[in-house]
Protein backbone atom coordinates (compact mmCIF):
# COMPACT_ATOMS: atom_id res chain seq x y z
CA UNK A 1 0.00 0.00 0.00
CA UNK A 2 3.04 2.23 1.16
CA UNK A 3 4.74 1.59 -2.39
CA UNK A 4 1.68 2.61 -4.34
CA UNK A 5 1.29 5.69 -1.84
CA UNK A 6 5.29 6.81 -2.67
CA UNK A 7 4.73 6.28 -6.65
CA UNK A 8 1.73 8.11 -6.62
CA UNK A 9 3.28 10.95 -4.90
CA UNK A 10 6.63 11.32 -6.76
CA UNK A 11 4.02 11.13 -10.49
CA UNK A 12 2.75 14.36 -8.50
CA UNK A 13 5.86 15.72 -7.68
CA UNK A 14 7.14 15.93 -11.00
CA UNK A 15 3.46 17.10 -11.99
CA UNK A 16 3.84 19.99 -10.03
CA UNK A 17 7.33 21.17 -10.72
CA UNK A 18 6.83 20.69 -14.52
CA UNK A 19 4.74 24.06 -14.45
CA UNK A 20 5.07 24.54 -18.38
CA UNK A 21 4.01 21.38 -19.32
CA UNK A 22 1.07 22.30 -17.37
CA UNK A 23 0.34 25.28 -19.05
CA UNK A 24 1.14 23.50 -22.42
CA UNK A 25 -0.72 20.54 -21.64
CA UNK A 26 -4.27 23.19 -22.01
CA UNK A 27 -2.72 24.94 -25.15
CA UNK A 28 -4.57 21.92 -27.50
CA UNK A 29 -8.10 22.26 -25.26
CA UNK A 30 -8.06 25.86 -25.86
CA UNK A 31 -7.47 26.38 -29.21
CA UNK A 32 -10.29 23.01 -29.39
CA UNK A 33 -12.96 25.40 -27.59
CA UNK A 34 -11.97 28.65 -29.15
CA UNK A 35 -11.45 26.84 -32.99
CA UNK A 36 -14.06 24.17 -33.13
CA UNK A 37 -16.77 25.70 -30.19
CA UNK A 38 -16.96 29.21 -31.76
CA UNK A 39 -16.71 27.90 -35.18
CA UNK A 40 -19.41 25.41 -35.64
CA UNK A 41 -21.94 26.73 -33.22
CA UNK A 42 -24.09 28.23 -36.26
CA UNK A 43 -23.87 25.11 -37.82
CA UNK A 44 -24.80 22.96 -35.06
CA UNK A 45 -27.45 25.83 -33.90
CA UNK A 46 -29.15 25.78 -37.74
CA UNK A 47 -29.09 21.85 -37.79
CA UNK A 48 -31.16 22.44 -34.67
CA UNK A 49 -28.78 20.61 -32.32
CA UNK A 50 -28.08 23.31 -29.51
CA UNK A 51 -25.92 24.93 -27.97
CA UNK A 52 -22.29 23.75 -29.01
CA UNK A 53 -20.33 24.91 -26.67
CA UNK A 54 -22.51 22.82 -23.89
CA UNK A 55 -22.51 19.83 -26.20
CA UNK A 56 -18.17 20.02 -26.86
CA UNK A 57 -17.31 20.85 -23.13
CA UNK A 58 -17.53 17.60 -21.79
CA UNK A 59 -15.80 16.16 -24.58
CA UNK A 60 -12.77 18.72 -24.40
CA UNK A 61 -12.50 17.57 -20.91
CA UNK A 62 -11.99 13.65 -21.37
CA UNK A 63 -9.59 15.36 -24.09
CA UNK A 64 -7.44 17.37 -22.16
CA UNK A 65 -7.57 13.95 -19.80
CA UNK A 66 -7.54 11.31 -22.60
CA UNK A 67 -3.90 12.83 -23.75
CA UNK A 68 -2.17 13.95 -20.40
CA UNK A 69 -3.12 10.67 -18.84
CA UNK A 70 -1.99 8.43 -21.65
CA UNK A 71 1.28 10.63 -21.66
CA UNK A 72 2.24 10.25 -18.50
CA UNK A 73 1.59 6.59 -18.86
CA UNK A 74 4.37 6.67 -21.38
CA UNK A 75 6.45 8.39 -19.00
CA UNK A 76 7.98 4.67 -18.46
CA UNK A 77 9.97 4.80 -20.84
CA UNK A 78 12.06 7.75 -19.54
CA UNK A 79 12.31 6.21 -16.47
CA UNK A 80 13.51 3.00 -18.55
CA UNK A 81 15.78 5.19 -20.70
CA UNK A 82 17.21 7.18 -17.20
CA UNK A 83 17.29 4.23 -15.49
CA UNK A 84 15.18 4.49 -12.95
CA UNK A 85 12.63 1.83 -13.49
CA UNK A 86 15.39 -0.21 -12.45
CA UNK A 87 14.98 1.48 -9.20
CA UNK A 88 11.23 0.44 -9.22
CA UNK A 89 11.66 -3.09 -10.48
CA UNK A 90 14.03 -4.67 -8.20
CA UNK A 91 11.96 -3.30 -5.44
CA UNK A 92 10.15 -5.98 -3.35
CA UNK A 93 6.76 -4.61 -4.74
CA UNK A 94 4.42 -6.79 -6.79
CA UNK A 95 4.24 -5.82 -10.31
CA UNK A 96 0.38 -4.75 -10.01
CA UNK A 97 1.13 -2.36 -6.96
CA UNK A 98 3.79 -0.51 -9.17
CA UNK A 99 1.30 -0.74 -11.84
CA UNK A 100 -1.36 0.94 -9.68
CA UNK A 101 0.74 3.77 -8.24
CA UNK A 102 1.37 4.91 -11.80
CA UNK A 103 -1.58 4.20 -12.76
CA UNK A 104 -3.33 6.35 -10.27
CA UNK A 105 -0.43 9.18 -10.27
CA UNK A 106 -1.15 9.52 -13.85
CA UNK A 107 -4.69 9.49 -13.20
CA UNK A 108 -4.43 12.72 -10.66
CA UNK A 109 -2.63 14.41 -12.48
CA UNK A 110 -4.86 14.23 -15.78
CA UNK A 111 -7.47 15.14 -13.02
CA UNK A 112 -6.28 18.02 -11.77
CA UNK A 113 -5.01 19.04 -16.01
CA UNK A 114 -9.11 18.28 -16.57
CA UNK A 115 -10.36 20.74 -13.49
CA UNK A 116 -8.67 23.27 -15.32
CA UNK A 117 -9.90 22.83 -18.34
CA UNK A 118 -13.02 22.49 -16.86
CA UNK A 119 -12.98 26.11 -15.38
CA UNK A 120 -11.77 27.70 -18.83
CA UNK A 121 -14.98 26.12 -20.16
CA UNK A 122 -16.76 28.00 -18.09
CA UNK A 123 -15.90 31.16 -19.31
CA UNK A 124 -16.38 29.97 -22.98
CA UNK A 125 -19.61 30.07 -22.05
CA UNK A 126 -20.44 26.66 -20.82
CA UNK A 127 -22.52 26.16 -17.97
CA UNK A 128 -23.86 22.70 -16.21
CA UNK A 129 -27.19 22.43 -15.61
CA UNK A 130 -27.12 20.46 -12.41
CA UNK A 131 -23.93 21.70 -9.69
CA UNK A 132 -25.09 18.92 -7.82
CA UNK A 133 -24.21 16.33 -10.05
CA UNK A 134 -20.48 17.66 -9.58
CA UNK A 135 -19.34 14.63 -7.84
CA UNK A 136 -21.26 12.42 -10.20
CA UNK A 137 -19.22 14.26 -13.43
CA UNK A 138 -15.76 13.63 -11.20
CA UNK A 139 -16.27 9.98 -10.83
CA UNK A 140 -17.22 9.80 -14.91
CA UNK A 141 -13.64 12.13 -15.54
CA UNK A 142 -11.57 10.20 -12.21
CA UNK A 143 -12.85 6.36 -14.56
CA UNK A 144 -11.66 8.20 -17.76
CA UNK A 145 -8.65 8.77 -16.11
CA UNK A 146 -7.90 5.91 -14.79
CA UNK A 147 -8.42 3.84 -18.35
CA UNK A 148 -5.91 6.09 -20.52
CA UNK A 149 -3.94 5.86 -17.85
CA UNK A 150 -3.71 2.55 -17.47
CA UNK A 151 -3.67 1.63 -21.54
CA UNK A 152 -0.77 4.21 -21.40
CA UNK A 153 1.02 2.24 -19.18
CA UNK A 154 0.47 -0.75 -20.34
CA UNK A 155 1.46 0.63 -23.87
CA UNK A 156 4.85 1.65 -22.70
CA UNK A 157 5.64 -1.06 -20.83
CA UNK A 158 6.58 -2.83 -23.61
CA UNK A 159 8.38 -0.39 -25.79
CA UNK A 160 12.28 0.65 -25.86
CA UNK A 161 12.04 4.14 -26.54
CA UNK A 162 10.16 7.20 -27.59
CA UNK A 163 9.99 6.64 -31.26
CA UNK A 164 6.60 4.99 -31.38
CA UNK A 165 5.37 7.50 -29.40
CA UNK A 166 3.74 9.48 -32.52
CA UNK A 167 2.73 6.09 -34.01
CA UNK A 168 0.55 5.32 -30.81
CA UNK A 169 -0.82 8.55 -30.49
CA UNK A 170 -2.09 9.31 -34.26
CA UNK A 171 -3.20 5.93 -34.88
CA UNK A 172 -4.63 5.02 -31.02
CA UNK A 173 -5.15 7.87 -29.08
CA UNK A 174 -6.26 10.19 -31.82
CA UNK A 175 -9.28 8.04 -33.22
CA UNK A 176 -10.03 7.14 -29.30
CA UNK A 177 -10.88 10.66 -28.92
CA UNK A 178 -12.15 11.22 -32.59
CA UNK A 179 -14.57 8.61 -32.29
CA UNK A 180 -15.94 8.98 -29.18
CA UNK A 181 -18.69 11.86 -29.40
CA UNK A 182 -16.41 13.93 -27.96
CA UNK A 183 -17.34 16.88 -31.24
CA UNK A 184 -20.08 15.62 -32.59
CA UNK A 185 -23.51 13.59 -31.24
CA UNK A 186 -23.24 9.84 -32.07
CA UNK A 187 -26.99 9.45 -33.71
CA UNK A 188 -27.68 8.16 -36.85
CA UNK A 189 -24.27 8.29 -38.04
CA UNK A 190 -23.32 5.44 -41.36
CA UNK A 191 -23.25 1.59 -39.85
CA UNK A 192 -19.83 1.00 -39.57
CA UNK A 193 -19.27 4.19 -37.94
CA UNK A 194 -21.87 3.48 -35.38
CA UNK A 195 -20.34 0.32 -34.79
CA UNK A 196 -16.86 1.73 -34.18
CA UNK A 197 -18.09 4.51 -31.74
CA UNK A 198 -19.97 1.86 -29.85
CA UNK A 199 -17.08 -0.04 -28.93
CA UNK A 200 -15.06 2.43 -28.00
CA UNK A 201 -14.94 3.08 -24.18
CA UNK A 202 -14.31 6.14 -24.00
CA UNK A 203 -18.35 7.18 -26.14
CA UNK A 204 -19.16 6.12 -22.83
CA UNK A 205 -16.81 8.53 -20.78
CA UNK A 206 -18.06 11.41 -22.97
CA UNK A 207 -21.87 10.45 -22.57
CA UNK A 208 -22.09 9.70 -18.82
CA UNK A 209 -19.89 13.41 -18.68
CA UNK A 210 -22.16 15.11 -20.44
CA UNK A 211 -25.24 13.36 -18.58
CA UNK A 212 -23.81 14.75 -15.55
CA UNK A 213 -23.30 18.09 -16.59
CA UNK A 214 -26.26 18.58 -19.04
CA UNK A 215 -28.95 15.48 -18.29
CA UNK A 216 -28.09 14.20 -21.81
CA UNK A 217 -27.26 10.95 -22.99
CA UNK A 218 -27.28 8.06 -24.73
CA UNK A 219 -26.52 5.27 -22.57
CA UNK A 220 -27.24 4.41 -19.75
CA UNK A 221 -25.29 6.39 -17.40
CA UNK A 222 -24.38 2.87 -15.28
CA UNK A 223 -23.74 0.87 -18.39
CA UNK A 224 -21.03 3.75 -18.76
CA UNK A 225 -19.87 3.10 -15.62
CA UNK A 226 -19.86 -0.12 -16.11
CA UNK A 227 -18.08 -0.03 -19.54
CA UNK A 228 -15.25 2.32 -18.16
CA UNK A 229 -14.31 -0.19 -15.04
CA UNK A 230 -14.63 -3.14 -17.11
CA UNK A 231 -12.45 -1.91 -19.62
CA UNK A 232 -10.04 -0.74 -17.01
CA UNK A 233 -9.60 -4.36 -15.07
CA UNK A 234 -9.01 -6.08 -18.40
CA UNK A 235 -6.38 -3.11 -19.62
CA UNK A 236 -4.87 -3.20 -15.45
CA UNK A 237 -4.35 -7.18 -16.33
CA UNK A 238 -2.92 -6.55 -19.52
CA UNK A 239 -0.86 -3.98 -18.20
CA UNK A 240 0.41 -6.61 -15.50
CA UNK A 241 1.12 -9.32 -17.36
CA UNK A 242 2.83 -6.46 -19.76
CA UNK A 243 5.06 -5.30 -16.78
CA UNK A 244 5.84 -8.82 -15.43
CA UNK A 245 7.77 -9.58 -19.15
CA UNK A 246 9.70 -6.48 -18.93
CA UNK A 247 13.56 -7.42 -19.05
CA UNK A 248 16.15 -4.24 -18.26
CA UNK B 1 23.36 -17.78 -0.23
CA UNK B 2 23.56 -17.58 -4.16
CA UNK B 3 24.09 -20.60 -6.20
CA UNK B 4 24.58 -20.46 -9.87
CA UNK B 5 24.07 -23.37 -12.07
CA UNK B 6 25.23 -23.52 -15.86
CA UNK B 7 23.59 -19.98 -16.33
CA UNK B 8 23.45 -19.12 -20.30
CA UNK B 9 22.54 -15.62 -21.92
CA UNK B 10 22.37 -15.45 -24.94
CA UNK B 11 20.80 -11.99 -26.71
CA UNK B 12 20.68 -12.73 -30.47
CA UNK B 13 22.82 -15.10 -31.04
CA UNK B 14 25.90 -12.96 -29.02
CA UNK B 15 26.21 -15.25 -26.48
CA UNK B 16 27.07 -12.62 -23.12
CA UNK B 17 27.49 -15.11 -20.24
CA UNK B 18 28.37 -19.20 -21.26
CA UNK B 19 28.06 -21.57 -19.06
CA UNK B 20 28.73 -20.07 -15.52
CA UNK B 21 28.21 -22.11 -11.78
CA UNK B 22 29.44 -20.50 -8.91
CA UNK B 23 28.45 -20.01 -5.39
CA UNK B 24 28.48 -17.65 -2.61
CA UNK B 25 28.39 -18.63 1.23
CA UNK B 26 26.38 -16.67 3.32
CA UNK B 27 28.16 -13.35 4.71
CA UNK B 28 31.10 -13.86 2.24
CA UNK B 29 32.45 -10.47 0.12
CA UNK B 30 32.27 -12.33 -2.63
CA UNK B 31 34.32 -10.25 -6.03
CA UNK B 32 33.34 -10.82 -9.61
CA UNK B 33 36.68 -9.64 -11.57
CA UNK B 34 36.56 -8.91 -15.04
CA UNK B 35 37.61 -6.56 -17.94
CA UNK B 36 34.93 -4.69 -19.82
CA UNK B 37 32.31 -6.34 -21.56
CA UNK B 38 33.05 -9.72 -20.00
CA UNK B 39 29.65 -10.34 -18.85
CA UNK B 40 29.41 -9.47 -15.18
CA UNK B 41 26.60 -6.52 -15.13
CA UNK B 42 24.60 -9.70 -17.00
CA UNK B 43 25.44 -11.66 -14.67
CA UNK B 44 24.07 -9.34 -11.75
CA UNK B 45 21.00 -8.90 -13.76
CA UNK B 46 19.88 -12.14 -13.83
CA UNK B 47 20.55 -12.53 -10.10
CA UNK B 48 18.39 -10.06 -9.48
CA UNK B 49 15.50 -10.85 -11.64
CA UNK B 50 16.04 -8.45 -13.84
CA UNK B 51 16.86 -10.72 -17.29
CA UNK B 52 15.78 -13.91 -17.56
CA UNK B 53 18.65 -16.12 -18.11
CA UNK B 54 18.73 -18.63 -21.79
CA UNK B 55 19.27 -21.88 -19.91
CA UNK B 56 20.67 -22.73 -16.63
CA UNK B 57 19.26 -22.35 -13.08
CA UNK B 58 20.15 -19.06 -9.63
CA UNK B 59 19.15 -19.83 -6.85
CA UNK B 60 19.62 -16.70 -3.99
CA UNK B 61 18.94 -17.16 -0.46
CA UNK B 62 17.15 -20.01 -1.55
CA UNK B 63 14.65 -18.63 -3.70
CA UNK B 64 14.62 -19.85 -7.29
CA UNK B 65 15.22 -16.17 -9.01
CA UNK B 66 13.52 -16.68 -12.41
CA UNK B 67 10.76 -18.99 -10.92
CA UNK B 68 9.82 -16.68 -7.40
CA UNK B 69 11.05 -13.10 -8.52
CA UNK B 70 9.25 -11.19 -6.23
CA UNK B 71 10.34 -13.56 -2.88
CA UNK B 72 13.54 -12.84 -4.18
CA UNK B 73 13.50 -8.97 -4.36
CA UNK B 74 13.07 -8.79 -0.70
CA UNK B 75 16.72 -10.54 -0.15
CA UNK B 76 18.95 -8.30 -1.76
CA UNK B 77 20.16 -4.63 -2.27
CA UNK B 78 21.69 -3.43 -5.39
CA UNK B 79 23.86 -0.44 -6.33
CA UNK B 80 23.69 -0.55 -10.78
CA UNK B 81 26.13 0.06 -12.71
CA UNK B 82 24.16 2.57 -14.70
CA UNK B 83 22.53 5.73 -13.19
CA UNK B 84 18.95 4.67 -11.73
CA UNK B 85 18.18 8.18 -10.01
CA UNK B 86 15.43 10.34 -10.17
CA UNK B 87 16.49 13.55 -11.70
CA UNK B 88 13.59 15.78 -10.62
CA UNK B 89 13.76 14.56 -6.96
CA UNK B 90 15.94 15.69 -4.43
CA UNK B 91 18.55 13.02 -3.11
CA UNK B 92 16.36 13.03 0.03
CA UNK B 93 13.59 12.04 -1.94
CA UNK B 94 15.07 9.32 -3.60
CA UNK B 95 16.43 7.91 -0.36
CA UNK B 96 12.96 8.28 1.12
CA UNK B 97 11.28 6.58 -1.94
CA UNK B 98 13.69 3.53 -1.69
CA UNK B 99 12.94 3.45 2.17
CA UNK B 100 9.40 3.26 1.63
CA UNK B 101 9.05 1.19 -1.74
CA UNK B 102 11.16 -1.52 0.20
CA UNK B 103 8.76 -1.01 3.39
CA UNK B 104 11.62 0.42 5.87
CA UNK B 105 9.95 1.90 9.21
CA UNK B 106 9.77 5.93 9.59
CA UNK B 107 11.77 5.89 12.41
CA UNK B 108 14.25 3.52 11.04
CA UNK B 109 14.57 5.53 7.80
CA UNK B 110 14.59 9.05 9.05
CA UNK B 111 17.58 8.87 11.15
CA UNK B 112 19.34 6.22 8.53
CA UNK B 113 18.94 8.62 5.49
CA UNK B 114 21.08 11.55 7.68
CA UNK B 115 23.76 9.08 8.70
CA UNK B 116 24.00 7.59 4.92
CA UNK B 117 24.20 11.19 3.57
CA UNK B 118 26.71 12.25 5.98
CA UNK B 119 28.63 8.80 5.23
CA UNK B 120 28.90 10.11 1.30
CA UNK B 121 29.11 13.22 2.26
CA UNK B 122 25.94 14.94 0.92
CA UNK B 123 24.32 15.77 3.76
CA UNK B 124 24.29 19.44 2.98
CA UNK B 125 22.88 18.85 -0.53
CA UNK B 126 19.81 16.71 0.74
CA UNK B 127 17.36 19.02 -0.48
CA UNK B 128 18.95 19.55 -3.94
CA UNK B 129 17.46 17.93 -6.90
CA UNK B 130 19.49 15.08 -8.19
CA UNK B 131 19.55 17.01 -11.55
CA UNK B 132 22.50 19.77 -10.06
CA UNK B 133 24.82 16.88 -9.23
CA UNK B 134 28.16 16.02 -10.46
CA UNK B 135 28.27 12.30 -11.20
CA UNK B 136 30.59 11.48 -8.71
CA UNK B 137 27.84 12.71 -6.00
CA UNK B 138 25.01 10.75 -7.86
CA UNK B 139 26.84 7.76 -7.71
CA UNK B 140 27.70 8.66 -3.74
CA UNK B 141 23.79 9.06 -3.20
CA UNK B 142 23.20 5.50 -4.94
CA UNK B 143 25.48 3.96 -2.98
CA UNK B 144 24.04 5.33 0.23
CA UNK B 145 20.13 4.16 -1.19
CA UNK B 146 21.70 0.92 -1.86
CA UNK B 147 22.85 0.44 1.71
CA UNK B 148 19.35 1.84 3.28
CA UNK B 149 17.49 -0.93 3.62
CA UNK B 150 20.13 -3.64 5.15
CA UNK B 151 19.56 -6.44 2.75
CA UNK B 152 20.90 -10.41 3.29
CA UNK B 153 22.84 -9.72 0.42
CA UNK B 154 24.10 -6.59 -1.14
CA UNK B 155 25.40 -6.40 -5.34
CA UNK B 156 27.14 -3.63 -6.45
CA UNK B 157 28.24 -3.51 -9.84
CA UNK B 158 31.03 -1.63 -10.44
CA UNK B 159 30.20 0.46 -7.26
CA UNK B 160 33.47 3.24 -7.15
CA UNK B 161 33.64 4.21 -10.24
CA UNK B 162 34.72 7.13 -11.01
CA UNK B 163 34.48 8.43 -7.76
CA UNK B 164 38.21 9.72 -5.28
CA UNK B 165 39.94 7.78 -3.37
CA UNK B 166 38.67 9.28 0.23
CA UNK B 167 35.18 8.81 -0.79
CA UNK B 168 36.15 5.13 -1.97
CA UNK B 169 37.69 4.37 1.49
CA UNK B 170 34.49 5.89 3.56
CA UNK B 171 32.37 3.03 1.14
CA UNK B 172 34.38 0.26 0.91
CA UNK B 173 35.00 0.46 4.77
CA UNK B 174 31.15 1.21 5.41
CA UNK B 175 30.62 -2.11 3.53
CA UNK B 176 33.56 -3.58 5.37
CA UNK B 177 31.47 -3.07 8.96
CA UNK B 178 27.95 -3.90 7.09
CA UNK B 179 29.42 -7.12 6.15
CA UNK B 180 31.24 -7.81 9.75
CA UNK B 181 28.66 -6.39 12.07
CA UNK B 182 25.68 -7.03 10.24
CA UNK B 183 26.54 -10.43 8.29
CA UNK B 184 25.36 -8.99 4.80
CA UNK B 185 26.36 -11.12 1.88
CA UNK B 186 28.33 -8.63 -0.25
CA UNK B 187 28.80 -9.65 -4.01
CA UNK B 188 30.29 -6.95 -5.95
CA UNK B 189 32.12 -6.50 -9.48
CA UNK B 190 34.81 -4.80 -10.67
CA UNK B 191 38.05 -4.68 -12.71
CA UNK B 192 39.97 -3.03 -9.83
CA UNK B 193 42.58 -5.36 -8.35
CA UNK B 194 43.59 -3.05 -5.37
CA UNK B 195 39.71 -3.71 -4.35
CA UNK B 196 39.69 -7.28 -4.43
CA UNK B 197 42.90 -7.87 -2.62
CA UNK B 198 41.48 -4.90 0.23
CA UNK B 199 37.93 -6.31 1.20
CA UNK B 200 37.02 -9.80 -0.92
CA UNK B 201 37.14 -12.62 0.57
CA UNK B 202 36.79 -15.38 -2.62
CA UNK B 203 37.11 -13.98 -6.14
CA UNK B 204 35.58 -15.07 -9.51
CA UNK B 205 37.60 -13.93 -12.45
CA UNK B 206 35.55 -13.73 -15.79
CA UNK B 207 35.87 -13.22 -19.11
CA UNK B 208 34.41 -13.24 -22.70
CA UNK B 209 31.35 -14.70 -20.34
CA UNK B 210 33.18 -17.46 -18.74
CA UNK B 211 34.48 -17.99 -15.27
CA UNK B 212 38.58 -18.59 -16.10
CA UNK B 213 38.73 -19.23 -12.29
CA UNK B 214 37.45 -18.84 -8.68
CA UNK B 215 38.51 -18.82 -5.34
CA UNK B 216 40.25 -17.42 -2.65
CA UNK B 217 43.04 -14.61 -3.62
CA UNK B 218 46.02 -17.41 -2.60
CA UNK B 219 44.46 -20.41 -4.22
CA UNK B 220 43.91 -17.97 -7.69
CA UNK B 221 47.93 -17.35 -7.39
CA UNK B 222 48.89 -20.32 -6.66
CA UNK B 223 46.67 -21.97 -9.84
CA UNK B 224 47.57 -19.60 -12.06
CA UNK B 225 51.43 -20.43 -10.68
CA UNK B 226 52.01 -16.09 -10.66
CA UNK B 227 53.42 -13.58 -8.10
CA UNK B 228 50.26 -11.54 -7.39
CA UNK B 229 46.44 -11.29 -8.19
CA UNK B 230 47.26 -8.58 -10.99
CA UNK B 231 49.38 -11.07 -13.01
CA UNK B 232 46.76 -13.96 -12.61
CA UNK B 233 44.31 -11.49 -14.03
CA UNK B 234 46.68 -10.32 -16.93
CA UNK B 235 47.89 -13.79 -17.92
CA UNK B 236 44.35 -14.95 -17.70
CA UNK B 237 42.39 -12.44 -19.61
CA UNK B 238 45.58 -11.61 -21.56
CA UNK B 239 46.96 -8.17 -22.10
CA UNK B 240 44.71 -6.55 -25.22
CA UNK B 241 42.51 -3.24 -24.02
CA UNK B 242 39.14 -4.03 -24.14
CA UNK B 243 37.20 -1.17 -25.35
CA UNK B 244 35.06 0.99 -23.05
CA UNK B 245 32.38 1.53 -24.80
CA UNK B 246 31.61 -2.12 -24.79
CA UNK B 247 30.78 -1.60 -20.88
CA UNK B 248 27.99 0.95 -21.54
CA UNK B 249 24.77 -0.29 -21.44
CA UNK B 250 22.33 0.21 -24.62
CA UNK B 251 20.55 2.97 -22.32
CA UNK B 252 23.39 4.92 -21.65
CA UNK B 253 24.63 4.96 -24.99
CA UNK B 254 21.04 5.93 -25.90
CA UNK B 255 20.76 8.53 -23.36
CA UNK B 256 24.68 10.06 -24.58
CA UNK B 257 23.67 9.81 -28.17
CA UNK B 258 20.53 12.20 -27.18
CA UNK B 259 22.30 14.66 -24.82
CA UNK B 260 24.92 15.07 -27.69
CA UNK B 261 22.54 15.89 -30.31
N1 LIG C 1 20.74 -5.85 -23.90
C1 LIG C 1 21.83 -6.28 -24.58
N2 LIG C 1 21.72 -6.58 -25.89
C2 LIG C 1 22.81 -7.02 -26.59
N3 LIG C 1 24.04 -7.17 -26.07
C3 LIG C 1 24.21 -6.88 -24.77
C4 LIG C 1 23.12 -6.40 -23.95
N4 LIG C 1 23.58 -6.19 -22.70
C5 LIG C 1 24.90 -6.51 -22.73
N5 LIG C 1 25.29 -6.92 -23.97
C6 LIG C 1 26.64 -7.36 -24.37
O1 LIG C 1 27.03 -8.41 -23.51
C7 LIG C 1 28.40 -8.32 -23.18
C8 LIG C 1 28.59 -8.30 -21.69
O2 LIG C 1 28.13 -7.05 -21.19
P1 LIG C 1 28.17 -6.68 -19.66
O3 LIG C 1 27.55 -7.76 -18.90
O4 LIG C 1 27.58 -5.33 -19.54
O5 LIG C 1 29.74 -6.61 -19.37
P2 LIG C 1 30.53 -6.04 -18.11
O6 LIG C 1 29.53 -5.59 -17.11
O7 LIG C 1 31.37 -7.17 -17.63
O8 LIG C 1 31.39 -4.93 -18.60
C9 LIG C 1 28.94 -7.09 -23.88
O9 LIG C 1 29.56 -7.46 -25.06
C10 LIG C 1 27.68 -6.28 -24.15
O10 LIG C 1 27.84 -5.47 -25.29
MG1 LIG D 1 29.24 -3.82 -16.32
Amino acid sequence: MNAIYILWLRQLKRFIRKKASIVGAIGQPIIFLLAFGFGLSPVFAKAGAGNYIQFLAPGIIVMTVLFTSIFTGLEIIWDKQFGFLKETFVAPVPRYQILLGKVLGGATVAMAQGFLVFIITLFAGFRPVNWLSLPLAFLYIFLVAFLSSALGASIAARLEDMQGFPLIFNFVVQPLFYLSGAIFPLQNLPAALNFVTKINPFSYGVDGLRFAFSGVNIFSPFLSIAVLMGVSLIIIGFGVYQFKKVQL
Amino acid sequence: MIEVKNVVKKFGDFTAVDNISFKVNKGEIFAFLGPNGAGKTTSIKMLTTLLKPTSGEVFLNGHNVTENPDETRKSFGIVFQDPSLDNELTAYENMQFHAILYGVKKEVYKKRIVDLLKMVELYDRKDSFVKTFSGGMKRRLEIARGLLHHPTVLFLDEPTIGLDPQTRNHIWTYINELNKKEGVTIFFTTHHMEEVERIAKRVAIIDHGKILIDGTIEEIIKKAGKESLEDAFISLTGSTIRDEKANIGKNQMRINSKLMR
